[in-house]
């Protein structure tokens, strides 16, 4: 068994009233947090069966039909039905940026880590890299690269995983950094053990509460980046339902006093707003500790 | 008095060539990244029915033929001279985009006028009233700014202050014919949401600062001497805070830079993000090379400027190596 694996179960058994206690702790704000999760979750997985009328079918003669019993929230300006289109929004804009947040946090993470145990040239260039990648501001970096690759799902996920990686680096980089210098990892140094098992069995568990809870934020970002291009036009293409491309596709609505383009921008923050509540939690919940230690 | 001031010099001058350096290296990234254009670029570009003799003439008027190095010294050259080349449209680059960056300047400064006092204003206010509503109602509002989408305000305000109210066109298209009252009436709506998307951070990082030196001693002893909250924060606490808020200012206002891109498009201002997304939509690369380089040289200058000013603002930096 490995050292910080037995510091981590003292370090839990002292804190661990049981499961129990520990939902009864989770505040209002959190709880919220789920359910707006698991609202959209839902939409997203069962857009197929929820949505009354399809992603693309045309269902109205006249475009911008009005609010009624038919379309709840009208048409949009191909007559589209309007919420169809935001539950089919939810399954795009949702399942691309959670795989952009992955991709970035897997190529950031990894290269945090490694820069964190190997030290020395490669951290050193890897850190200058990030760095320099940074001082450019991430949304203008992302139009260029858009306007040099074009805009396909695929590029945009890619590209903004990348940009968005530079941020889980730093983030992986400095708390693996910390985690490196304590003694369970310097005697399993001196026991012999191999890097990847190092990475595995004492610096991964360590870090990971911190980066579950960054998961949260970085997700939240990314979501609104790829809303903001999209709005822009420059993001997800049409005929794909996307909460941003809806808005501005909209947005002449507006000026006769129409709220249904606000809808899906509303329905943006209030999902951020949630797992934001969620990464706040979950960050006092476990983080608080790591970060004492650290 | 040499010796006392020279380590101070010395971090200056560091983070000075550091900001030189990320120029450099923002202006190769940039320079690099069209190099990278996918071999068919040019076809694509011109359309599938272009000779090889135009796709060669294309690629020469790129520059493309030449080894990458020259390219990037002669376009850099003509960049710092303000000549960015011609855009794909057969205008030059620096007549699309000149005006249209003082009409963004001229939107940022007047963000910034009316956001700054603001949100040291309020931050200055939360930190008073610590953990009571006040403070807790700016908090809960900072978060929501956070998280609502830029465009998402643009509209609310949209909606409730022109449309509803009538206060404000709905629209910021200025002309350089209209006089500076006009202009400052069709300007209003982006200002305020551009000051809506920077006031929460700003006043978060002004309260974490008051916070900060609140907790010092000099501030127990005056309230020992039983000074009220008030004079404390503007008498002791201020004068202390001033260099960290100088530097939350000029982050923030690096935040502007990705904000005045949507916020152009939404309200039809004609400025540099507004050119900046439209070249995209184009592929008119030249023209968003320009604006990349104008956007980023404007964030590092101001994050450059932003650790100077806590530099020079902290005297216990002289002790931090």
């Amino acid at each position: 068994m490995a050292l910080s694996s037995m510091w981590r179960q003292r370090a839990a058994d002292a804190t661990r009233p049981g499961l129990l206690a520990t939902i009864r702790r989770i505040p209002p704000t959190a709880w919220f947090g789920f359910a707006v999760i698991l609202l959209y979750g839902g939409a997203a997985l069962l857009a197929p069966w929820v949505a009354p009328y399809g992603e693309n079918e045309v269902v109205s003669q006249t475009p911008f039909a009005p609010w009624g019993a038919e379309f709840w929230l009208g048409t949009d300006q191909l007559g589209r039905d309007f919420l169809s289109r935001i539950i089919f929004g939810a399954r795009n804009s949702i399942g691309i940026a959670l795989v952009t947040t992955i991709l970035a946090f897997l190529i950031g993470g990894t290269l945090g880590i490694v820069a964190a145990t190997m030290r020395g040239w490669t951290d050193q260039i890897l850190s200058r890299l990030v760095d320099s990648l940074m001082s450019i501001p991430d949304l203008i970096f992302t139009l260029m690269l858009l306007a040099i690759f074009g805009s396909s799902v695929f590029n945009l996920i890619v590209i903004i995983a990348v940009i968005d990686a530079t941020r889980v680096f730093r983030l992986a980089r400095a708390s693996a950094f910390n985690v490196v210098t304590l003694e369970f990892v310097e005697a399993a140094e001196a026991r012999g053990e191999k890097l990847p098992w190092l990475v595995r069995q004492e610096i991964l568990p360590n870090i990971l509460p911190v980066l579950v809870s960054e998961f949260g934020l970085r997700f939240c970002f990314v979501f609104l980046s790829i809303a903001a291009l999209s709005f822009l036009g420059v993001g997800l293409q049409p005929p794909m339902a996307e909460w941003g491309s809806m808005v501005r596709d909209n947005a002449a609505l507006i000026s006769s006093g129409d709220i249904t383009p606000l809808i899906p921008a509303a329905a943006i923050a209030l999902l951020t707003v949630g797992v934001n509540f969620v990464a706040d939690w979950y960050l006092n919940e476990t983080g608080g500790l790591s970060h004492d230690e650290g | 008095m040499k010796s006392a001031y020279s380590p101070i010099f010395r971090l200056i001058a560091g983070r000075l060539a550091l900001g030189i350096l990320s120029l450099v290296i923002v202006s190769l990234v940039i320079f690099l990244a069209v190099s990278m254009l996918p071999g068919d670029f040019a076809t694509a570009t011109l359309g599938r029915s272009a000779t090889p003799e135009t796709v060669a003439a294309f690629r020469e008027r790129l520059g493309l033929d030449l080894p990458w190095y020259l390219r990037y010294f002669a376009w850099l050259g003509h960049a710092i001279a303000g000549d960015f080349g011609q855009s794909f449209s057969g205008r030059p680059v620096g007549q699309i985009i000149g005006p249209r960056l003082l009409n963004t300047l001229y939107l940022a400064a007047l963000t910034a006028l009316v956001a700054v006092p603001l949100a040291v204003g309020l931050g200055i206010v939360a930190a008073l009233y610590r953990n009571r509503l006040p403070d807790r109602m700016l908090s809960a509002a900072s978060l929501a700014s956070i998280s609502v989408p830029d465009f998402f305000f643009a509209y609310v305000l949209m909606l409730l202050l022109a449309i509803n109210l009538g206060l404000f066109p709905t629209l910021a298209s200025i002309r350089p014919s209209m006089g500076w009252d006009d202009k400052l009436y069709r300007m209003a709506l982006p200002v305020l949401t551009l000051t809506l998307v920077i006031l929460a951070h700003m006043m978060r990082n002004t309260r974490a600062a008051i916070i900060s030196i609140m907790s010092r001693p000099f501030i127990e002893m005056a309230k020992l001497k039983g000074e009220s909250p008030f004079s404390i924060v503007v008498h002791h606490a201020l004068p202390n805070a001033i260099g960290p808020i100088a530097s939350v200012v000029a982050i923030n206002l690096a935040y502007l830079v990705a904000g005045v891109v949507v916020i152009e498009v939404v309200f039809v201002y004609p400025g540099i993000g507004q050119t900046m997304v439209d070249a995209v939509r184009n592929r008119d690369i030249p023209v968003i090379q320009a604006c990349a380089l104008i956007f980023s040289v404007t964030y590092i200058l101001l994050n450059m400027i932003a650790d100077i000013v806590s530099i020079v603002s902290n005297p216990r930096l002289l002790h931090a190596r």
